[in-house]
């Protein structure tokens, strides 16, 4: 670890990237993320890394493809009109086993939507988004020092099992300023193509070919098994989560970034009250913490779940209590962000009701 | 005995999936036998396209990728951008490239990508029963434009080298035609000349090969290579539309 700096979150995700061994990006300006691309083009060639600024989202999605399939650690960051042309590229990828990192800044939806910050992508990130039965990896940092560890994981998790990892942030995550402590620089001179890449089969006795076309349904759902199969070791695995205050808690927020972040404060004034509030927060998003919500839900009166959408992740946490306990829900709509005293007397209301 | 003819190295044993009399196994001949010829074969990534040729990497052995429907340029730039010591082609038709993957293709071109394109153009939609594409001549029947393609509706035919020819950053366009052996071996010319655009790192190449669809077309092989002649040529002239400095 070296010294803090101060640093935006957009620029922080483009320095920790490029520490981590990011060799290409390719990517289409969208607002609040821009940033992230100018960074990158600011560094990129001094390092003799590749930047280029694509014609669109759907052809930057298609070269991080392309350069997936060679093996390279490659990033595309948007926000989520231009992470919804994407999808196409997603699907692809995921039926592929190449690896690639995605980073998306939410911004107000549907439609163009707003600029603001929301967490409404949740469903399309966790739940796939393009066509087929995929899952990528989504992560979701609540504070820049974590956005900056994250990004690394981001990357050894989609080398680890040549996924797609998608980091799940907001525009408010892009646009704050922190001190952040950046981990060293991974070493990019031991990188080689792996055994599978396509970059010519040169010495190679076997030429490698990536497709995610299986025209006879018996191979194509040999294929779906064993991205199946990925998909359970993922869970098995690399499942990710703080808990805050959760020991003695009767009651717990589960949020994640930006509101996880505003529930910390939550957490704070509901204490200094003497009532005994937790926070469950999912740092991994896919694979979801569902069993330690289902073991929490033994000791708790209720689940007060609140997100920046009408109840996306909602809905994975009712199915981890599976009507256990009682799980209210708080959201704000449309790139509005709640104050942590608008969230705590949201609360308050279900506990006064629950006496 | 003396060797008079083989396939070239890259050429598998794999039956085609292609139609009886399907130009597609001519314009593969030809790039495997430059890729031969030029000492590309295991220096090479082919990016192939969705239509007709889906399967192509079954049939031409180099290390390949398959595209989503008309990405291939943007594919071939990941790939190219992050390895430049490798030869990345595209492989596409023509609804896959002048259709649905013309904006990747002209920013590909506009960019100076140093890949190479093969463009076949057979005026129609092949693998998916021969619907209308913006190749499509006037007053063609096709199943998506069953009383003649009318210029009213859907202008005009789209004539892509001649279109990518006015950007600065292309370095060797052409179009040939698969009809004739005469014309065959002139295809063979052109596409070497892409294929040493790339590998002096000059800048973007493509050549487009006027095709046939029999199948589709609802005619004898023959009758399509006649076709070509007679309808298609007088549209899409043969020649190379950009030349520049250093392409031999």
């Amino acid at each position: 670890m070296g010294e803090k700096i101060l640093m935006k979150g957009a620029e922080v995700i483009a320095e920790a990237a490029i520490r981590a061994g990011c060799m290409a990006f390719f990517g289409y300006p969208i607002t609040p993320q821009n940033e992230v691309p100018e960074y990158f083009s600011r560094r990129m060639p001094k390092l003799g890394r590749v930047f280029l600024q694509a014609g669109s989202e759907v052809a930057a999605i298609n070269m991080v493809y392309g350069a997936a399939c060679t093996g390279t650690r490659v990033i595309t960051t948007s926000s989520s009109p231009g992470i919804s042309l994407m999808q196409e590229g997603f699907s692809y990828i995921a039926n592929s086993d190449v690896p690639c990192v995605v980073v998306n800044a939410m911004r107000g939806g549907p439609g163009l939507g707003d600029i603001a910050p929301a967490q409404a992508d949740y469903s399309q990130a966790v739940k796939g988004g393009g066509h087929g039965d995929y899952h990528s990896i989504v992560i979701a940092p609540h504070t820049l020092q974590e956005e900056a560890d994250l990004m690394f994981d981001a990357f050894d998790l989609a080398d680890k099992y040549r996924i797609m990892t998608v980091v799940l942030v907001d525009g408010l995550m892009g646009q704050m300023m922190e001190p952040v402590e950046f981990k060293e620089w991974v070493d990019v001179k031991k990188f080689k193509a792996p055994d599978w890449a396509t970059v010519g089969q040169r010495d190679r006795d076997q030429r490698n070919i990536i497709t995610s076309l299986e025209i006879l349904p018996e191979g194509l759902e040999k294929m779906n098994l064993r991205l199946q199969e990925k998909y359970r070791k993922i869970e098995k695995n690399e499942i990710r989560f703080e808990e805050y205050k959760m020991d003695d808690a009767e009651y717990a927020i589960t949020a994640f970034g930006t509101v996880a972040r505003i529930a910390k404060t939550v957490v704070g004034m509901a204490r200094d009250e003497g009532i005994k509030l937790g926070l469950i927060r999912p740092i991994t998003l896919w694979p979801f913490p569902t069993k330690l919500i289902e073991k929490r839900a033994k000791q708790l009166k209720f689940f007060f779940d609140s997100e920046l959408n009408a109840g996306q992740m909602l809905e994975d946490v009712k199915l981890a209590v599976n009507g256990r306990k009682p799980v209210y829900f708080y959201g704000k709509l449309g790139g509005v962000v709640p104050s942590a005293e608008d969230i705590y007397k949201e609360f308050k209301k279900h506990m006064e009701g629950g006496r | 005995m003396k060797t008079v003819y083989k396939k070239p190295e890259s050429i598998t044993n794999k039956p085609t999936t292609y139609c009886p009399g399907c130009p597609h196994g001519i314009a593969h001949r030809l790039v495997a036998e430059l890729l031969e010829e030029m000492n590309l074969t295991r220096e090479t990534v082919i990016v192939w396209p969705v239509g007709c040729s889906v399967f192509g990497y079954y049939f031409i052995g180099t290390d390949a990728v398959e595209a989503a429907h008309g990405r291939a340029c943007a594919m071939a730039t990941g790939i190219k951008r992050t390895h430049p010591e490798s030869f990345v082609m595209t492989y596409q038709g023509d609804g896959d490239l002048a259709s649905i993957g013309i904006a990747e293709t002209v920013h590909a071109a506009a960019r100076g990508e140093k890949i190479t394109v093969v463009y076949i153009n057979n005026g129609n939609y092949g693998m998916t029963g021969g619907q209308m594409a913006p190749t499509t001549l006037i007053g063609q029947k096709t199943t998506t434009s069953p009383y003649g393609r009318d210029p009213k509706l859907t202008g005009f035919p789209m004539h892509v080298p001649e279109m990518l020819a006015t950007l600065e950053a292309t370095a060797y366009i052409a179009r040939a035609a698969l009809d004739s052996p005469q014309h065959i071996i002139q295809a063979k010319k052109f596409l070497k000349k892409a294929f040493n655009t790339q590998v002096n790192g000059i800048g973007f190449s493509l050549v487009e090969m006027i095709s046939s669809c029999p199948t589709n077309w609802k005619m004898t092989p023959v009758e399509a290579m006649e076709r070509i002649r007679q309808e298609v040529l007088p549209v899409f002239p043969i020649g190379e539309f950009k030349v520049a400095e250093g392409v031999e």
